[in-house]
């Protein structure tokens, strides 16, 4: 018996194993197909056109995390520090329950959302409509990181800087922010990863673009949305770039998880 | 909201040869009310954010749920151009899809955390722990692709011929395109692995070491000190775990509606195609040209929402509950 279950959780981790290598490898096989200088530079050419590239996508994946960031970043790592800083009342408990529930919400929830509030009174789609559906995304995520990192610095810090004279207010912004910095700005990039990695909330706030977007109120294109239509087309090249573009968006978030897993080790031990 | 002071202020103003401690407010500066007043504001847009959210879905399916009432959510047909609506069809795929990849998931996910915390070396637990996070970060439109070109036509070819031969009726009756209820529920399943195996870790590793050392020392081999010490203690946890990942496979968008076949049924054959709550929202969204339609859909986001709100909340409570045992219990 005792032999016979650890057998099986072992087989349980190849088992899962099987799908993820297979993913890995077919990503990276059938991406370096098209994976070439064209693909960054060039905007998508029409069926049966050699060449071209998602260089509008990529601009506009970038543009949405930006305006999402801008609508994320300031309202989480806020929230976040109120959790961690004044985190005892009964009112913060509300909040981590909130925000644990947000997180939980379908992204294309979000979307509806972002659509009732903004593509519908703008009377049309937007990077600005997509950038605030990833940004209420990011908002419960930057949050829950920032209370966890910032609760990391130790008390005594806060208490040399109040026992200075320095007002409770400036003690946490340059004091306790700061030693807390790259804790939270791991937080913060990982939540961005998280979002540019988004399909569902875009489908109809930045819908989709084949030519540059003329700024934040027009139509944009984003990676996924752009992976998501070649996949669907009936077209070999399409589909070829679909893998490419895949390929890039998988090397992204692969790069940022790596380095924000080890800035955030490091932080849990020097902080402790 | 009472005014809080964190514990370290109260510890300055108790200390001694300090001047005597006043009530809390008079001793805040204007800059630190500002402040706390910032910080308090941001966070009450959390609540706010998912109580808008909650009540503009609810307004925007007020036409349909006007028209048709609460018979929207029982009923079958779907039909854009008569504007005939119902739920029914999508919320059958949306369940069958999430208990399919919850049957897989379930077993599995239990399976390799255990694995990871009670079986293996820490420096590998490392390793393992950060597999399954870039797993869970890979973008759903990714796991859609290899869907669609991998896992589709490999099941179509090697696995449903099987299936079809044995348990065959009713439940797998071919040939089917390999788009079906069948391969998104095992699509959905790795996806909704991570979230099950991270929850799972965690609840394993809150369990107090001596519980299993006690087991142990008893006399139990070391599967019988896992069921007992750290299965046991742990089912609301692991409960709890299958619940989250309940709530990712219901809220599942891309990937599914890459997989699913997109066609609204009500069928027990998985190897039919089918559709589901979310691939309808993000399928029919842009293409819908009457408010009628819009508010159907909204309808269906809204329905999204309530059932993975309160999964959610199940879940929490559960987690938060072993977590206190474990500390009655002694934690580590």
């Amino acid at each position: 018996m005792d032999v016979l279950m650890r057998a099986l959780c072992w087989t349980a981790m190849a088992l899962a194993l099987i799908p993820l290598l297979s993913l890995l490898y077919l990503v990276v096989s059938k991406g370096l197909h098209r994976f070439d200088l064209d693909f960054f530079i060039h905007l998508p050419r029409p069926v049966g056109v050699p060449g071209g590239g998602m260089a509008n996508a990529i601009v506009g994946t970038l543009t949405l995390v930006l305006i999402a960031s801008l609508v994320g970043m300031p309202i989480g790592v806020a929230a976040g520090l109120y959790l961690s800083e004044y985190g005892e009342s009964r009112f913060a408990g509300t909040v981590r329950f909130w925000a644990d529930v947000l997180s939980g919400v379908p992204s294309i929830v979000t979307g509806i959302f972002a659509y009732e509030i903004i593509v519908k009174p703008m009377h049309g789609f937007s990077a600005l409509a997509g950038g605030f559906a990833l940004g209420t995304m990011m908002v419960p995520i930057i949050a829950r990181i920032t209370e966890e990192v910032v609760r990391l610095v130790p008390t005594s810090l806060r208490e040399a800087a109040l026992a200075l004279g320095i007002p409770r207010w400036k003690s946490i912004l340059y004091v306790v922010l700061r030693t807390a910095i790259s804790g939270v700005a791991t937080g913060l990039l990982l939540a961005a990863t998280r979002v540019a990695s988004e399909t569902a909330p875009l489908l109809f706030t930045s819908f989709n673009n084949q030519y540059w977007a003329r700024g934040p109120l027009q139509p944009t294109a984003s990676m996924t949305v752009q992976i998501f239509t070649y996949a669907i087309s009936p077209y070999d090249d399409w589909r070829d770039m679909a893998w490419t573009g895949a390929l890039v968006l998988l090397l992204i978030v692969l790069l940022v998880s790596l380095a924000s897993r080890m800035t955030l080790t490091k932080n849990r031990a020097t902080n402790l | 909201m009472e005014s809080t002071q964190s514990t370290s202020a109260a510890a300055l103003q108790a200390g001694p040869g300090g001047p005597p401690p006043g009530p809390a407010h008079s001793r805040q500066g204007t800059g630190d009310r500002i402040f706390k007043l910032a910080l308090t504001a941001a966070a009450a847009l959390v609540p706010l954010l998912a109580a808008g959210m909650l009540l503009m879905l609810f307004t925007s399916s007020f036409a349909v749920l006007g028209k048709t009432g609460l018979f929207f959510f029982i009923r079958q047909e779907w039909d854009p151009v008569r504007e005939e609506f119902g739920a029914l069809a999508f919320a059958y795929g949306t369940l069958v899809t999430s208990a399919i990849a919850l049957l897989v998931a379930g077993p599995a996910g239990v399976g390799i955390a255990l694995a990871i915390t009670e079986f293996s070396p820490p420096k590998a637990r490392e390793w393992a722990a950060w597999m399954v996070e870039t797993l869970a970060a890979v973008p759903s439109v990714i796991f859609g692709l290899w869907g669609m070109f991998v896992m589709a036509p490999f099941l179509h070819t090697w696995v449903e011929p099987v299936l079809e031969k044995f348990p065959g009726r009713p439940f797998f009756v071919g040939p089917g395109t390999g788009l079906c209820l069948f391969t998104s529920g095992l699509v959905v399943a790795i996806m909704i692995l991570p979230t099950v195996m991270a929850v799972c870790r965690e609840v394993f590793n809150a369990v107090p070491i001596s519980l299993r050392e006690s087991a142990l020392a008893l006399g139990s081999t070391r599967w019988e000190a896992v069921r007992l010490a750290v299965l046991a203690p742990s089912m609301p946890g692991i409960i709890g775990a299958l619940i989250l990942g309940m709530g990712r496979a219901l809220g599942e968008t891309m990937a599914v509606t890459m997989v699913i076949g997109n066609r609204p049924e009500i069928s027990a054959n998985l190897l039919g195609a089918s559709d589901s709550l979310a691939s309808a929202i993000a399928n029919q969204f842009t293409e819908a040209t009457s408010d009628m339609h819009l508010s159907a859909l909204a309808a269906l986001g809204f329905l999204l929402f309530g059932i993975t709100m309160v999964l959610n909340i199940i879940a929490r409570l559960l987690v938060w509950a072993v977590a206190r045992r474990m500390q009655s219990v002694g934690g580590r």
